[in-house]
């Protein structure tokens, strides 16, 4: 079976955001890219489903961005994953235009089972997974913390408010990874010398324009500074005092 | 005839959820700036409070039913709010951004050909365009975006677009289209509750803790001040990852944005992913030995003490006022 692993370019989630000069997106500069957090654990349940299927199965990494989302690529190589394909872009796509681009591949490499982050932390999207999914005719289950395939039979459970769904489905299927799905893996010395001399194919991918315009980012209302009541529980009843009186909460 | 906008209601275990009148307000609010000819709909079997939608202002209600539908199907729920949404040739789909309003959305927006602006915290369209405003980077910057195609699908985030009450609702008028055998290759099977009792994305009050509780057998503190408020148990992602707490518990960038009422941060310092999930709560307590955490940044009050310490001391001061 082919399986393709969706994997996005973040900007590191220590980042402290500023606005850039166009108003519309953050300033990049001095900013840490890495693999969306989310990813990792998609490549992970790649690599673990490989294993289990013990046949010839080949993992496909797609990303759908700039030269420097090669290094992501690179990452879930390294990681073990088998190929990489960059479905390379200068301008900015929005979340249709990314999964149209990648349920094209997708489609064209007959990948039968799709792993992809639940979300990406940098646009917060929780809707590529899905529109993929949609598009290509896939069934989808999203936010997955535990996922088991028998032959074309997919079991999986999903998180939910308080509780987890079980959830039955079958291939060809996108699913979502939820942290908690895994323990992803890291990359050993010898898979990142291996992950060097696997190929990453580049593809040059052109937007179709955007449905979703982002017509300005601005930062939050800073949160006026509090009070420190004291240092130790002396200053109980005060605190109590406020949230009763002055917040009204309790 | 005015364009339609349908409000997508949902029900577990045949009850709507509070975040589904939240949807309502927000559709009504929309159908008035818009000119649109409002619809609630409500997939489902049986629906015990499906006539308390009026409250909140729409009286249209359509209810898709089905059996097999009782529990979310992913493949099902789409099909059937797809068919509708083009029989009616809605141009507006509105939910809630829950578990299911965020699988759901994106389904019906390739199904009908939309765009979809998610998780939206503000709607305003008193410019007869409608411009949306959401959280990126968990919440350490905000987008007002607009969407370019006819058809919009909009997921709105719960407990952020209040409900509002109207005076003297008009009757419900509920009309049911029996649903027969729907699309059921993606179904739910079971559903296990968690032990938690309330869900901390969805609690009105939130005490979290992290490493300055020093042990993870000291959070039962954590638990009992929760409990004496009727909240929900949060984690920081540090007491997360060494495997004192479970991730559905933790509060931050990788884990659940939360904007509850009153937020109780314990022995928590505040690292800005941490930050980027809690701090537009209405109010915020610190307790931590650090007075110059960044935790206290966000604070409304803080106390600058060990967590240890002043937690039972205001478990037992709350119990008392409660009980007064």
């Amino acid at each position: 079976m082919k399986i393709a692993v969706c994997v996005s370019h973040v900007p590191d989630t220590a980042t402290k955001v500023k606005v850039g000069e166009n108003k519309k997106s953050i300033d990049p500069n001095g900013v840490t890219y890495i693999i969306n957090p989310y990813d990792e654990f998609a490549v992970e349940e790649a690599l673990k489903t490989k294993e289990k299927l013990g046949d010839d199965s080949e993992i496909i990494v797609i990303s759908v961005g700039s030269d420097s989302s090669k290094e992501t690529i690179r990452k879930a190589l390294a990681m073990g994953a088998d190929t990489g394909i960059l479905l390379k872009t200068e301008n900015d796509f929005d979340s249709i235009g990314i999964a149209r681009a990648l349920s094209n591949e997708i489609k064209s490499q007959d990948c039968e089972l799709v792993f992809c982050g639940k979300q990406s932390v940098d646009y917060d999207n929780t809707i590529t997974g899905q529109l993929v999914a949609e598009m290509l005719g896939y069934s989808c289950i999203t936010v997955v913390v535990k996922f088991d395939i028998d032959e074309n039979k997919i079991k999986a459970e999903r998180e939910i408010e308080g509780g987890r769904e079980i959830v039955e489905s079958e291939v060809p299927a996108v699913i979502t990874a939820q942290k908690g799905l895994n323990e992803p893996r890291y990359a050993s010395l010898k898979g990142i010398m291996a992950a060097k001399k696997k190929t990453i194919e580049e593809k040059s991918v052109k937007s179709s324009g955007k449905i979703i315009e982002v017509i300005n980012m601005h930062l939050p209302e800073p949160k006026k500074p509090g009070r420190i009541l004291g240092t130790d529980g002396s200053s109980v009843p005060e605190l109590v005092k406020l949230l009763r009186e002055e917040a009204k909460v309790i | 005839m005015a364009n339609k906008i349908l409000a997508v209601l949902e029900q577990r275990e045949g009850i709507l959820k509070r975040s589904a009148f939240e949807v309502v307000s927000a559709a009504r609010n929309l159908a008035e700036q818009l000119n649109l000819e409002p619809e609630v709909v409500v997939v489902g079997y049986d629906v015990s409070n499906i006539e308390e939608i009026v409250t909140y202002g729409l009286n249209k209600i359509v209810h898709l039913k089905s059996a097999d539908l009782a529990d979310y199907s992913s493949s099902g729920y789409k099909e059937t709010i797809t068919n509708y949404a083009k029989e009616t040739d809605a141009d507006y789909i509105i939910l809630s951004n829950t578990a299911l309003g965020k699988d759901l959305a994106p389904r019906i927006a390739v199904g009908i050909d939309a765009g979809c602006m998610i998780d939206c915290i503000n709607l305003d369209a008193s410019s007869g365009e409608l411009i949306a405003t959401r959280p990126v980077y968990a919440g350490k910057a905000l987008i007002d975006i607009k969407c370019n195609s006819a058809k919009k699908v909009i997921t709105i985030r719960p407990n952020v677009i209040k409900t509002k009450p109207v005076e003297n609702p008009a009757s419900p008028n509920v009309i049911v289209k029996e649903i027969t055998s729907p699309n059921l290759k993606t179904r739910v099977i079971e559903f296990k509750k968690s032990e938690g009792k309330l869900d901390v994305a969805e609690a009105d009050i939130v005490v979290s803790g992290g490493r300055g509780m020093k042990a993870p057998e000291n959070f039962h503190l954590i638990e009992e001040l929760a409990e004496s408020l009727g909240g929900a148990v949060g984690a920081s992602r540090a007491v997360v990852d060494a495997g004192w707490r479970p991730h559905r518990e933790q509060v931050g960038q990788t884990g659940k944005t939360v904007s509850p009422t009153l937020y109780i941060a314990c022995g928590i310092s505040g690292a800005v992913q941490h930050l980027a999930g809690m701090s537009s709560s209405k109010y915020i307590v610190a307790i931590n030995k650090d007075k110059d955490a960044p935790i206290f940044t966000v604070a409304d009050y803080g106390i600058a003490g060990d967590a240890l310490e002043v937690i039972p001391a205001l478990i037992d001061e709350i119990k008392k006022v409660k009980s007064n």
